[in-house]
């Protein structure tokens, strides 16, 4: 159950990336570019994307549990910590340099493998590092905010 | 409105992939965070069931696939150099770990939750991707 529902939502996720052209990062560069050739595409998936969400939000208030969980399993909504915001900064610069995201990377594995492999593997990379600072064996100064 | 945006096809998508997180959300009770999701799925992070993190990342470029298949080739520029693309993804890789989220975790989920921790994340990550552009076009570093 678990598999499907994966499944059918980075199904429909891919899909939907496909469909509102952010699988082209000079497009969505584009949109960071804003005193340039602005490209306001972006701007219409993430408010799109919203709608459904919103109602998801309402529904899920509602439910005791998930379909196929005993519980909900969210990240908290406070505190604002220096980790979060400057994570999330160097997340935007390498969002800039390279006009790709997350979602549209692995989704691009369909469309240009090399590229995707090369900006996968090294976000990989990046992935192991704070995984490594985060552990209790990694180095004695953990980057814990 | 310049020639070259798409806001209805990105209305679209962008419908989908709120439906995408929503059957998360309903489905599986997670939040449907593509960063979050990944670094699970190959064991660099904890958090959501094993085959939940996988399903989803395997579904993300089979979903872009039948796209593909089914409405015929998708524009998928990658003009910058494979080094500018390996740094991008490092940087992106190390932030979207500390900042616990990504343009879907916190930019679609946690927006429409109003949390304030993806309103903040989001805000700060928009902000240095335009200037990091910016500063980059400034340069002549533009691709």
């Amino acid at each position: 159950m678990r598999g499907v529902i994966g499944l059918a939502s980075g199904l429909l996720f891919g899909a939907g990336l496909a469909v509102s052209g952010m699988l082209d990062p000079v497009r969505v560069r584009s949109f960071l570019d804003l005193f340039g050739a602005w490209d306001p595409t972006l701007a219409f998936v993430m408010g799109g994307a919203m709608i459904p969400m919103a109602i998801a939000w309402l529904i899920q208030r509602r439910m005791a549990a998930p379909v196929a969980d005993a519980d909900f399993h969210l990240p908290d909504t406070d505190p604002i910590t220096p980790r979060l915001v400057g994570g999330s900064a160097l997340f935007g610069i390498g969002w800039g340099l390279g006009g790709l995201c997350p979602g549209p990377a692995l989704a691009a594995f369909a469309i240009n493998p090399p590229a995707a492999a090369v900006f996968t593997a090294a976000m990989a990379v990046g992935f192991a590092i704070v995984w490594a600072l985060d552990r209790p064996s990694g180095p004695r100064t953990p980057v814990h905010a | 409105m310049p020639d070259y945006a798409m806001p209805g096809q990105g209305l679209i998508g962008g419908l989908m992939i709120g439906v995408a997180a929503a059957i998360m959300l309903l489905g599986a009770g997670r939040i449907a965070g593509v960063s979050g999701m990944a670094a699970r799925a190959i064991g660099l992070g904890g958090g959501a069931p094993r085959t939940l993190a996988l399903a989803f990342i395997i579904g993300l470029p089979l979903g872009a696939a039948l796209v593909a298949w089914a409405a015929g080739p998708i524009l998928s520029r990658f003009p910058m150099s494979m080094a500018t693309l390996a740094v991008a993804g490092l940087v992106v890789g190390i932030g979207t770990r500390l900042g616990s989220g990504c343009t879907s975790g916190h930019g679609v989920c946690g927006m429409s939750r109003l949390s304030r921790r993806s309103i903040v994340a989001t805000f700060t990550f928009m902000a240095t991707g335009f200037a990091t552009v910016a500063i980059v076009n400034a340069v002549g570093g533009g691709w």
